[in-house]
């Protein structure tokens, strides 16, 4: 029974793949280049610094501010309004001394009955640790799925996963690193979820592809893949869909402090979603995925009758 | 076809019941309070509550009720105003044994908190409140041990004039001998007496031997240390008055320490961090300060400081007393507006006091600030420690009269300090220099507003889906909206029952899980769809598209569950926060997504003879 006798509209996504991949090298290409030679801009998590976020009465005028700070021979500061011109955000770059107390002195020089709503103070080996230990998550969480897809299906899916994986996580961090957009602690929560979510996405395709190897007695995997594809379709669009309206609501309400993450996970989820329909089977097709991959037990099979 | 057994029905409207009595303590306010905990050993006790409640009716403060619950006692106010004025009360009337704290307490009926029913504890982010990261300064630590064993080395080896000479270089003893016996000799006896020494690899030459700690005592020395400043942070803590303070070790040289709710976080800093503490020593009259400066030589028992302003003053080596035998400190203002610490030392520390104040009857006694600070900072891009200690003299006043263990310093600059440093000397000095490498502090108004928007951002994305998922699957949709609003109460209930802190992430957390719980439906229903398309019986299409679909969801969220895992593992406070809540909302919603919602198709569906699903 054929997809089209069924009412279901085809898209020849296999046949497309090409176009795809194209667009995936290009995206990846731009994002590495951005990556490489603009590079991203780390927010004091990974850097180390102070930050102050400060409520004023009245508007507050930043040029006073940024006045005083220089002449009080503070380097590498950056002030700036934060979701209102009452709000604000001195950011400061690591000082020839650095230390917690910096805070407490520049609040002190601004002046009185500031309503102080923020101080982060990250040292700088802390940064440090956490730029290390944030790499390091994001490899062990890249392995424990290799380990967990090969375990459950087939080595070439699992590469399949990892591919598609990573193909979302540059581009999302290229992104961050195109835009200039701050990259802290809480996207880095946000690509670690997106690991998570384009996976899960993966996996719905992968599932069906196998299903579909197993029920059929076609043997050509490019019918196969691209049927499973448009069954899974309307789920994938779906899920996406409800999943991106709440991090569009997160992104629009949840405040400043989290918008950095809400956008990180919308961009993670577009591309995931677009991924887990080109790149992830692709790969498998490049890597020769055939019907007997799927039939372990008649492989064997086959070993023994070929025995002499 | 399509029925639960009424045991599975049951089983489920007993878990509905019991999510929702745990979720229930979440939808009640909190009051205003006031905590009432025992410093150290001391434990608040029930009869305490009389004093109490007498001091708050002399003072005619109004308050809705005084109770005593697990060794604390909180008193519930109507007003702030209220609660503010009798901390201040209670807080001059109340000795030293009791720490008077603000905080919230939430109102939640006796018959539920009875039942162990907990609304969830809300991180800093959302309370507001301080966390620092400090790590103790364990090369200090160590060089302070060698200082001592170079001490011990002499003691033990000048009894039978066995060294020739001792050294101490960088965190190593070298000693020379005369002879080769002696060496000998001396190595024995070190073996014997102070075993934590051993000699260096390869540095034992005929007339010479280096020693070092051993590691197993450089562990010790460390992780005493380390305890040590626990404790003094622990007193420091109650001196501020901080309810549900978190204060505990991380690694083997780091501690954390989380103030839920101070608003003077600048003081929180400086009492923290500060090393500080105070000698007593006696002003050398015999030699002239500016001679000895301008000869560049300082009379031997003599040694040279300095006023803050930069005067400088000869004062004797020996020192009449320290820090350590302050048992008690407070600060005072006197009638000429000047700042003052009122001192009372121990026993050994009064006796010495009385007999020199009667040898030096009318010489002068100066009160020396020691203060230890230790920062790193990038020299090259690379990050070092730089460690100062300042020693200033802040007064010296003759002395007019025998004394003991009680009197008073003044010469402090301003009240606060007073305060400050009445403060550190009454709750111990640090064994070891600390250093605040991280600090996160949110003020009270960010965390009213992050609870204010993350509510309102999960309310209406939450919204936004039930409306499109009764657009897309009409009575499917609508019944997995009563799913997903299950997950909902499920994850507060279960996050209540953890007393999981649930921060701003936790919060972005719970709205990833609204989006992608409804997955585990969507792809159900989707089957379901799928399957209508090549056959007439619904019942069969339902089953099967519930079995079919069971397997990829599994799969699914397995592998979003091992990301969340490595995020927790990963656990920075706030990743963690995200990962906790994420990872209890995949797992609840496999349980509300199918076997939930699979329940109630059943009773709408189940058994009977449908032409035509509303999907």
């Amino acid at each position: 029974m054929s997809l089209k006798s069924l009412n279901i509209p085809v898209i020849n996504f296999v046949g497309n793949r090409k176009y795809a991949l194209i667009f995936s090298a290009i995206l990846l290409v731009v994002s590495i280049a951005s990556i490489g030679f603009q590079g991203l801009k780390f927010g004091i998590d990974f850097t180390g610094g102070t930050l102050i976020e400060l409520g004023y009465e009245k508007t507050a005028d930043l040029e006073d501010i940024r006045s005083k700070l220089i002449s009080a021979n503070y380097k590498g500061t950056n002030v700036q309004y934060f979701g209102s011109d009452t709000e604000v955000l001195i950011q400061l770059e690591p000082q020839a001394a650095t230390s917690a107390q910096l805070s407490s002195s520049i609040i002190r020089m601004l002046g009185d009955g500031l309503d102080v709503r923020r101080v982060e103070f990250v040292g700088p080996k802390v940064g440090e640790e956490l730029t290390n230990d944030g790499g390091l998550a994001m490899l062990y969480a890249l392995i424990g799925i290799l380990i967990y897809v090969a375990f459950r299906f087939e080595y070439r899916f699992a590469l399949g996963s990892i591919a598609a994986l990573v193909h979302d996580v540059i581009i999302t961090i290229g992104i961050f690193s195109l835009l200039q957009i701050e990259f802290d602690l809480t996207v880095l929560a946000a690509i670690l979820a997106v690991i998570g979510y384009s996976l899960n996405d993966t996996i719905v395709v992968f599932d069906r592809i196998r299903e579909n190897f197993l029920s059929t007695r076609h043997i050509e995997p490019s019918p196969i893949v691209n049927d499973a594809l448009n069954q899974t379709l309307s789920r994938t669009l779906m899920t996406s869909l409800t999943t991106l309206i709440v991090l569009l609501a997160l992104f629009y309400l949840g405040g400043e402090v989290i918008h950095s993450f809400a956008g990180a996970l919308i961009i993670g989820v577009v591309i995931g979603t677009y991924s887990s329909i080109y790149v992830a089977s692709s790969m498998i097709l490049a890597l020769g995925i055939s019907k007997e991959d799927m039939l372990p037990s008649e492989k064997e099979k086959k070993e023994i009758d070929a025995r002499p | 076809m399509n029925h639960y057994a009424a045991w599975k029905n049951i089983l489920i409207v007993f878990f509905l019941f019991i999510t929702s009595l745990y979720a229930l303590p979440n939808i009640y306010g909190s009051d205003l309070a006031i905590q009432i905990t025992g410093t150290g050993d001391y434990i608040v006790e029930e009869k305490d509550l009389k004093g109490i409640n007498n001091v708050l009716v002399e003072n005619g403060i109004d308050f809705k009720s005084l109770e005593h619950i697990n060794s604390n006692i909180l008193i519930r106010f109507g007003d702030s105003q209220s609660q503010l004025s009798s901390k201040a009360v209670l807080k001059d009337t109340l000795n030293r044994n009791y720490v008077v704290a603000l905080n919230l307490a939430p109102s939640i009926p006796k018959w539920l908190s009875g039942l162990g029913g907990n609304a969830m504890s809300l991180g800093l982010d959302l309370r507001g409140g301080v966390h620092f990261l400090l790590e103790v300064d364990m090369e200090a630590v160590i060089s302070t041990s060698i200082d001592r064993y170079y001490n011990e080395l002499r003691t033990l080896l000048r009894k039978d004039k066995l060294y020739k000479k001792i050294r101490k270089e960088d965190n190593l003893l070298a000693v020379s001998f005369k002879t080769e016996k002696q060496k000998n000799e001396a190595k024995k006896l070190i073996k014997k007496d102070l075993p934590d020494l051993i000699i260096v690899d390869g540095s034992e030459s005929e007339l010479e031997v280096s020693l070092e700690m051993s590691s197993n005592a450089q562990k010790v020395a460390k992780s005493s240390a380390l305890n040590q400043n626990i404790t003094t942070l622990r007193n420091r803590v109650n001196e501020l008055g901080v309810a549900e303070p978190i204060i505990q070790q991380q690694g083997s040289e780091r501690i954390v320490v989380q103030l839920p709710g101070v608003q003077d976080t600048a003081r929180a800093k400086e009492i923290l961090g500060a090393v500080a503490t105070v000698e007593f020593r006696l002003v050398d009259e015999q030699n002239d300060v500016q001679t000895a400066i301008q000869s560049g030589k300082i009379p031997s028992g003599s040694k040279l400081y300095k006023f803050k302003d930069g005067r400088p003053l000869l004062l004797k080596t020996t020192v009449i007393a320290t820090g350590e035998n302050i048992v008690d400190a407070s600060s005072s203002v006197d009638k000429d507006n000047q700042p003052n610490v009122s001192i009372v030392l121990d026993n050994s520390g009064g006796r010495t006091m009385l007999e020199t104040t009667k040898e030096f009857l009318g010489y002068r006694m100066a009160v020396v600030f020691i203060e230890n600070q230790v920062e790193t900072i990038m020299e090259d891009n690379v990050a070092v420690k730089k460690r100062t200690k300042t020693q200033d003299i802040i007064n010296a006043a003759t002395i007019q009269g025998t004394f003991s263990n009680r009197f008073q310093i003044t010469g402090i600059d301003s009240a606060r300090e007073a305060r400050n440093l009445a403060l550190l000397l009454r709750a111990g000095s640090l064994s070891a220099p600390i250093e605040i490498i991280e600090e996160r502090t949110i003020g009270p108004s960010l965390g009213a507003d992050n609870i204010q928007k993350g509510l309102i951002s999960v309310l209406v994305g939450f919204a936004l889906v039930l409306v499109f998922m009764a657009w897309r699957y009409r009575v499917f949709g609508l019944v997995a909206n009563v799913a997903l609003t299950l997950n909902l109460i499920t994850i507060v209930s279960i996050l209540s029952m953890l007393q999981a802190t649930l921060t701003l992430p936790g919060i972005a957390g719970i709205v990833l899980t609204v989006g992608m719980a409804v997955d585990a439906n969507v792809l159900i229903f989707e089957r379901i769809k799928e399957e209508l398309r090549s056959t007439k019986n619904t019942q069969k299409a339902i089953s099967a598209g519930y079995e079919k679909a069971l397997l990829t969801i599994a799969d699914a969220n397995i592998t979003t569950l091992i990301a969340s895992l490595v995020l927790f593992s990963f656990g920075t406070g706030a990743i963690k926060g995200f990962a906790v809540t994420l990872s209890i909302g995949i797992i609840t919603s496999m349980f509300t997504a199918i076997i939930f919602s699979r329940a109630v198709i059943n009773l709408i569906y189940g058994g009977k003879d449908i032409e035509e699903l509303s999907i």
